[in-house]
């Protein structure tokens, strides 16, 4: 776990893609304003029959499951371990703090009574039967983890800083004001260096404990996140309710997350302009498949045990996203089984494209479009509330570009370089 | 290298100990569901009701202040002299409805919480703001708790709790057999109390099924052989009797198990005692630990690494002289 194998990436913040993102923050958090003033129904067309909209289908139950490249990455280093992947950790933890803490605040917004939520921490409240206290909470924790895995990055940085850009701020009001820039701020300055500095070995002594803490807590809730739709045996369509939603809600959101992980590294190297981590990348690749085919598999023998074949492949509104779903996660996979395509970049963002939307649409399909509650009852969501999201999902794309800008998150180059090359004589070994 | 593994042993303990006040919690909530015909509950007789809405009225009188209720405009009606709710809403916990097949053939029907043997929504609520009376049988909602998650409604087999999406501090309405209002005054619910036919008979679930066994022996032909609630998703206290399919009258075909027992059974299977996710862990960090003593010793003996790599692997063996 060294803190040398990654670098700050050096350009200008500033760019025509943070100022678009930036717009629609502001316009998504603007309505967040409008739904606390005015309440749920002014911004959302969530009714009494789908009581859980977008925000909950997306921003929860499939936003945290796109987050889990961190929790996927942190399997495949420390659990297989295969620590030439480790360049790429801080990167996939960083979104995935993003992802998770966004579900956290989507879920703040989506709720009726925010302000009883303290009610989680009061153990005479506390609920085990309900699988949505088990999320509540696993999310909570999981997202205290991802910082204090993050924690490392911002120390290192602090560790190492000039403070330049706060000099300049502090020289600049100083000679506004008139004034000679006191001593003691230099000397407070120093304190936080030194601090940073004392904390930082102290963390990596336990990181690794908490780092298990990050691999437990999402087994937990990812699959809890199945299990809140057990309670809907009426409503959920026969086509995906079945006893094991806790099982592939689990191995979906590893095969999302590697996938995510894929998608992640090409488009940053894409858009930073950095060489492309193909060797990584097919590597990972090489292990989805075997996912899906499991998943796949569960799919398919659960729908036969339950004598549901038939509604499966009878075309009608629910077989018809069920069937492209399935389609969608096969067809990803069997790109990737193809070692040859795994060397391609375009072909391992093509499959993993298809597999994390054949994955999320899963999700869609068990929370919103599979989910009938009767006859009557209809739901597409308002503009407003899809603007909601897609500011949300604009913050992270934001942050994201930021903080890689200021923190030391990317893989350095030359250490990626040097670990190739060590990778080949390992593997002719 | 004995640190990690006593904080691993350390932290074992502390989950364990975590595990077993939880585990506790979960046990006592496995107890086997059985029906309890001593609590209290409301037999509808769809054959009587006359769909004069006095019952509405007088719940909406009786619980206004106290459930956050308020009358309900029809577009027809701008100066606003009647209540007109189209359905069980924010505002409005028991509706009359009818349910016209021809001219001859109809029937009244009312709808208001069933009031579940093994109820659904308590059993979902996450921060128990939603509970279920042991000796009354009364499922009652606290707002004080509510956090507003709306999981009750997902998982409400009849879609009788409603949120109040209008307002900017929402709550759950749904009925709770006048337990805060009329029931503390006069012991009777609103709506019994009230119904000038004697539709709505309010007494201990045994007393009603009795009544309604009665009821359907006495006439034959009279009503549809079947008393709706005594065995639907478990039994409930809310009980019907029609001339009707029940399912023409809103009122869904329902499986005998309540599918609260099936879900806590998978949960309690993965969560018991908490041992699954205790045991996880500590594999997990066993297996961690290992691979990371055996990257430092490799590190150490291979030549030509990185210089970061080696200094990492330095550290390392300084922490085991240590």
């Amino acid at each position: 776990m060294s803190h040398d194998e990654f670098q700050t990436y050096r350009a200008k913040i500033l760019t025509p893609s943070f100022v678009v993102l930036l717009v629609l923050t502001l316009i998504g958090f603007a309505l967040i304003a409008v739904r606390f003033i005015k309440g749920i129904g002014a911004v959302s067309n969530m009714n009494d029959g789908y009581p859980w909209g977008i925000w909950i289908t997306y921003d929860v139950a499939t936003g945290t499951a796109i987050a889990c490249g961190g929790y996927a990455m942190a399997i495949l280093i420390y659990i297989r371990n295969r620590m030439h992947y480790h360049p790429m950790i801080r990167s996939a933890i960083l979104t995935s703090m993003f992802g998770y803490g966004l579900a956290g605040f989507s879920v703040m917004v989506d709720v009726g009574r925010p302000w009883n939520a303290y009610n989680f921490f009061i153990p005479s409240k506390w609920q085990a039967n309900s699988a949505m206290f088990e999320v509540a909470v696993c999310v909570m924790a999981y997202t205290t983890v991802l910082l204090l895995e993050f924690l490392p990055t911002v120390l290192t940085a602090l560790e190492k800083t000039q403070w330049k850009t706060l000099q300049l701020l502090l020289d600049m009001l100083y000679s506004r004001m008139g004034m000679e820039r006191p001593e003691r701020i230099g000397d407070r300055l120093d304190k936080v260096k030194d601090l940073a500095a004392w904390l930082k070995p102290r963390l990596d002594k336990v990181l690794i404990f908490i780092i298990v803490l990050g691999i437990t807590l999402p087994t937990m809730h990812q699959s809890s996140l199945g299990s809140l739709l057990l309670i809907a045996s009426t409503k959920l369509h026969p086509l995906w309710y079945t006893g094991f939603l806790p099982l592939l809600f689990l191995i979906n959101c590893m095969f999302i997350g590697y996938s995510i992980a894929i998608l992640e590294s090409v488009i940053s190297c894409y858009a930073f302009k950095r060489p492309f981590e193909t060797r990584e990348l097919s590597g990972i690749a090489r292990i989805i498949p075997w996912l899906t085919v499991i998943w796949l598999s569960v799919v398919i023998g659960d729908l036969a045990w339950r004598g549901q074949l038939g509604a499966a492949v009878s075309f009608d509104f629910y077989s018809r996203f069920f069937l492209l779903e399935f389609c969608l996660v096969a067809g990803g996979s069997l790109l990737m089984f193809s070692g040859k395509k795994r060397e391609s970049i375009r072909w391992l963002f093509v499959s993993a494209a298809l597999i994390v939307l054949g994955g999320a649409l899963y999700r869609f399909n068990v929370y919103l479009i599979g989910f009938n509650p009767g006859k009557g009852w209809h739901y597409f969501p308002a503009l407003a509330e899809l603007l909601i999201t897609v500011g949300i999902v604009a913050f992270e794309i934001l942050g994201y570009q930021v903080i890689v800008k200021i923190l030391p998150v990317l893989p350095k180059l030359h250490t990626r370089q040097q670990l190739d090359a060590g990778h080949v004589t390992a593997d002719k070994a | 290298m004995g640190k990690p593994s006593r904080r691993q042993f350390l932290k074992l303990i502390g989950a364990t100990g975590a595990a077993l006040v939880v585990g506790r919690g979960s046990a006592s909530a496995t107890e086997e569901h059985q029906v309890n015909n001593d609590t209290l509950g409301m037999l509808y007789d769809a054959t009587k009701c006359v769909g004069c809405k006095a019952c509405m009225s007088a719940c909406k009188r009786v619980n206004s202040d106290y459930g956050s209720l308020s009358y309900e405009q029809a577009p027809f009606d701008s100066d606003g002299l009647w209540d007109a709710p189209e359905d069980l809403s924010g505002s409005t916990r028991t509706l009359i409805k009818l349910f016209k097949e021809s001219d001859k053939e109809w029937s009244y029907v009312k709808y208001s919480c069933m009031h579940c043997q093994k109820p659904s929504c308590v059993s979902v609520c996450p921060v128990s703001a939603m509970t279920r009376d042991k000796m009354t049988g009364i499922v009652d909602y606290n707002k004080n708790t509510c956090i507003g998650c709306r999981y009750c409604q997902v998982a409400c087999a009849f879609n009788i709790p409603k949120f109040q999406w209008e307002k900017a501090i929402p709550q759950i309405v749904k009925c709770d057999l006048c337990k805060n209002t009329n029931m503390v005054k006069k012991g009777i619910t609103a709506c019994a109390e009230t119904c000038p036919v004697g539709a709505i008979m309010f007494g201990k679930r045994k007393d009603l099924l009795d009544e309604a066994k009665k009821r359907l022996r006495e006439n034959p032909g009279r009503y549809v052989d079947h008393i709706y609630g005594e065995k639907e998703l478990g039994g409930t206290n809310h009980l019907y009797l029609s001339a009707m399919p029940f399912k023409k009258l809103g009122l869904p075909v329902l499986k005998h198990e309540a599918p609260a027992e099936f879900s806590e059974k998978i949960q309690h299977t993965i969560y018991k005692g908490f041992i699954a996710p205790v045991a996880l862990y500590s594999t997990l960090c066993f297996i961690a630990v290992k691979n990371m003593k055996k990257g430092c010793a490799d590190d150490g003996e291979e030549q030509g690494k990185s210089g970061s790599e080696r200094k990492k692997a330095e550290k390392e063996h300084g922490e085991d002289v240590e």
